[in-house]
């Protein structure tokens, strides 16, 4: 949205990143401590670790991108 | 999210009537939050009211506030635009719809919806756009005249509380079910959110986060068809799979088996399918549901409207990934504690074989016994461990094919993101329906009716007003809709009701010079009264559906699509016919309104890469191609 402030896309990158930084570091917190939550499933492919870093980047790329202020062509 | 109703049909339908039977659920919630999950859901509700008091400085006139500054770029109003009909219902209904039936379900996603997606941005979008119409009973006043903007404004007003209202018990029941949290704290918690950000920050709020939601849906629930393709050893294993189980291929195909009502489980014909779903329901709620085309007009120029529907069908298309495939997958893999394969029932047979709290038994074991021989597949050892009560044989219905999915395969941390996904998708929802009730409410009923000379800043302190009693209203409609028996049906049929006729005198209205105001109103009005007639007499006598779905093994599934098509019928022939006895308008009144009559405004040139009718036409070789595909 131009003309509007700050863009949608800011306020999303924001809670990506809030998000992957949390899961990220569960995910991280699991694999080296080998303490899994009973009942899921496929924990060996660490899914918080790829997920969460995945939302982070994502939501890095947006909230720079979209930063208010930035100037836009 | 209210929308799904209209458009899924008795699917939805039957979600809905379930909510009191998921009411009296005395079962252990499916999912256990740890304190990660609920500082994820927490930070949602932070971030939702955070853009509803930075947004409030900036929805201060009744263009901004009602129509977001009509500055939305194609890609927020496409987003927000397809967002608007992918509610937590939808998600978990359409699963669980694909659980029993398979991939048939996929044709409300698809056929269902994206021809008149393009035919929105293609076709209709200019003169909604060119005529600068608040709202869709708007353009039926400049075409038709007051009459037919009053009983149209009324019509929807009515529904969008009444939908905001089930639909918010419908979340607080489903909030229940999966995570034990109390009925009445749900629904405050969410009515609250929701007033405070469409209140202050009106249209533009809504639509900010109809695509916040649109993320997280995304980012919370592709996990499961990721993990759940990895472990049932992809496509092809997952066919495997449900061949050896399930023992018929008729899941993966489309089209194949609906040459007769009697060869799909749906009970479905090829023809109610493209004319009564692909036409009349899918044009109808694309084309002239407000709370859909309120997005689009809130773009920034013309060809960002007519880009948005075309940008929102290629997500469409993408959705059966994460709503279908969960389904399917849950069919071979979820699982009982004892490892064998657990079969997921009918919300009936749930609740006939509930256990008492008090006893920890089955409250009617011969009913539930009854129930589950009749209308399961459980297996014997199956029947007798559900009767026994023993530890984990509850049973689970098919809506709940998809929250099982998620806590199967999401862990902490991706758990609070996938509930987030389902709160935020009801959220998002019941703030569709408040905004587009309040520009309904504000410019078709209270300014035209009420006080038509009052000054822009008084119209949008009505809208607010009108936001929080709206919220209010339909608590006590949710409410009163869920204590009493037989009224949801009556809910569920009211936009499916008034759907076809709409679209009958748009239609007409934009493509005829010579439909008249007289015939306009008349056509509305009585294609309301033959659909709602048509919809009490298979209520009454259910044997009519026979009549109406055209074969007597049609299902409950047939009759919404039939009943619409016959409902655009009869509204043609009385718009046609009324208009041909009576005087139609000049054609100079008619510019801006109606194809012939109206110069569409000229726009500057773009390259190829970024004109409309380029992606609309890649849109339909990967329409027409999938459809090939799962032929």
């Amino acid at each position: 949205m131009r003309g509007s402030g700050i863009p949608i896309w800011f306020f999303i990158g924001v809670l990506l990143v809030a998000y992957g930084v949390m899961i990220l570091g569960y995910g991280v917190f699991e694999w080296t401590t080998g303490s899994y939550a009973p009942g899921v499933q496929l924990t060996n492919l660490h899914t918080p670790v790829w997920w969460g870093g995945l939302l982070t980047a994502l939501g890095m790329f947006y909230a720079v991108r979209f930063r208010p202020g930035r100037a836009r062509k | 999210m209210f929308v799904f109703q209209s458009v899924t049909g008795s699917v939805a339908a039957g979600f809905f009537s379930s909510l009191p039977v998921l009411l009296a659920f005395n079962a252990e919630p499916l999912a256990h939050l740890r304190t990660l999950d609920i500082l994820v859901i927490a930070l949602y509700f932070g971030m939702v009211l955070w853009i509803g008091f930075y947004l409030k400085g900036r929805s201060n006139t009744g263009e901004e506030f009602f129509m977001a500054g009509r500055e939305m770029t194609a890609w927020i109003a496409g987003l927000s635009f397809v967002s608007a009909n992918l509610g937590s219902l939808e998600l978990m209904g359409w699963a669980g719809s694909a659980y029993q039936y398979g991939i048939l379900a996929t044709h409300w996603y698809w056929i269902g919806a994206i021809p008149a997606m393009l035919f929105l941005g293609l076709v209709m979008m200019p003169f909604y756009y060119v005529s600068k119409t608040h709202s869709v009973p708007g353009y039926l006043n400049l075409r038709y005249g007051e009459h037919a903007r009053v009983l149209a404004a009324f019509s929807f007003a009515l529904e969008m509380i009444l939908m905001s209202g089930v639909n918010m018990f419908a979340m607080a029941v489903v909030m229940k079910v999966v995570l034990g949290w109390s009925i009445t704290f749900s629904i405050l918690v969410s009515a609250f959110a929701v007033t405070l950000y469409v209140a202050l920050g009106g249209l533009r709020s809504a639509i900010f986060n109809e695509v916040l939601q649109f993320v997280l849906i995304w980012g919370g629930a592709l996990l499961v068809p990721i993990l759940g393709l990895v472990q049932a050893g992809g496509w092809t294993g997952l066919k495997t799979k449900i061949l050896t189980n399930i023992g018929s291929d008729s899941y993966f195909h489309l089209w194949r088996d609906t040459g007769s009502f009697a060869a799909n489980p749906m009970g479905v014909h090829w023809t109610g399918i493209v004319f009564g779903l692909g036409f009349a329901i899918s044009f109808g709620y694309w084309t002239t549901d407000f709370l859909v085309v309120q997005r689009v007009l809130a773009a920034r120029n013309l060809r960002a409207a007519r880009m948005a529907p075309i940008i929102g069908s290629f997500f469409k298309m993408a959705v059966p990934f994460i709503v279908i495939l969960p389904g399917l997958l849950g069919l071979v893999l979820l699982q009982n504690p004892d490892g064998s394969r657990r079969q997921l029932v009918g919300e009936d047979v749930v609740a006939v074989c509930s256990v008492a709290s008090a006893t920890g038994k089955i409250e009617d074991p011969a009913a539930c016994s009854t129930a589950m021989s009749s209308k399961s597949n459980l297996s014997a050892e199956a029947q007798r461990q559900v009767l026994s009560a023993a530890p984990g044989s509850e049973l689970h219905s098919y809506n709940q094919a998809l929250p099982l999915m998620m806590v199967r395969y999401l862990g902490p941390g991706l758990l609070g993101l996938g509930i987030t996904a389902l709160i935020a998708g009801f959220m998002s929802g019941m703030a569709g329906n408040v905004s587009a009730f309040s520009t309904v409410w504000t410019y078709d009923i209270y300014k035209p009716l009420i006080n038509k000379k009052g000054s822009d800043s008084h119209y949008v302190t009505v809208g607010r007003i009108s936001i929080v009693a709206g919220v209010v209203v339909s608590i006590f409609a949710g409410y009163i809709v869920q204590h009493a028996h037989g009224i949801m049906d009556y809910v569920q049929a009211l936009f499916s009701i008034f759907i076809a006729p709409l679209l009958g005198v748009i239609l007409f209205g934009m493509f005829w010079k010579r439909a008249t105001r007289l015939a306009g109103f008349l056509g509305l009005l009585f294609g309301i009264v033959f659909s709602a007639s048509l919809f009490e007499w298979v209520h009454i006598s259910p044997a009519a559906l026979a009549t109406v779905a055209l074969s007597s093994d049609a299902k409950p599934m047939a009759e919404n699509v039939f009943r619409a098509l016959w409902a655009f019928v009869f509204t043609a022939i009385v718009v046609v016919v009324v208009s041909l006895l009576t005087k139609p308008r000049p054609v100079a009144e008619l510019d801006g309104l109606v194809y012939g009559a109206t110069t569409l405004p000229k726009e500057d040139p773009v390259p190829f890469y970024k004109r409309e009718w380029m992606w609309a036409s890649v849109v339909v070789v990967i329409f027409a191609a999938l459809n090939i595909l799962f032929w």
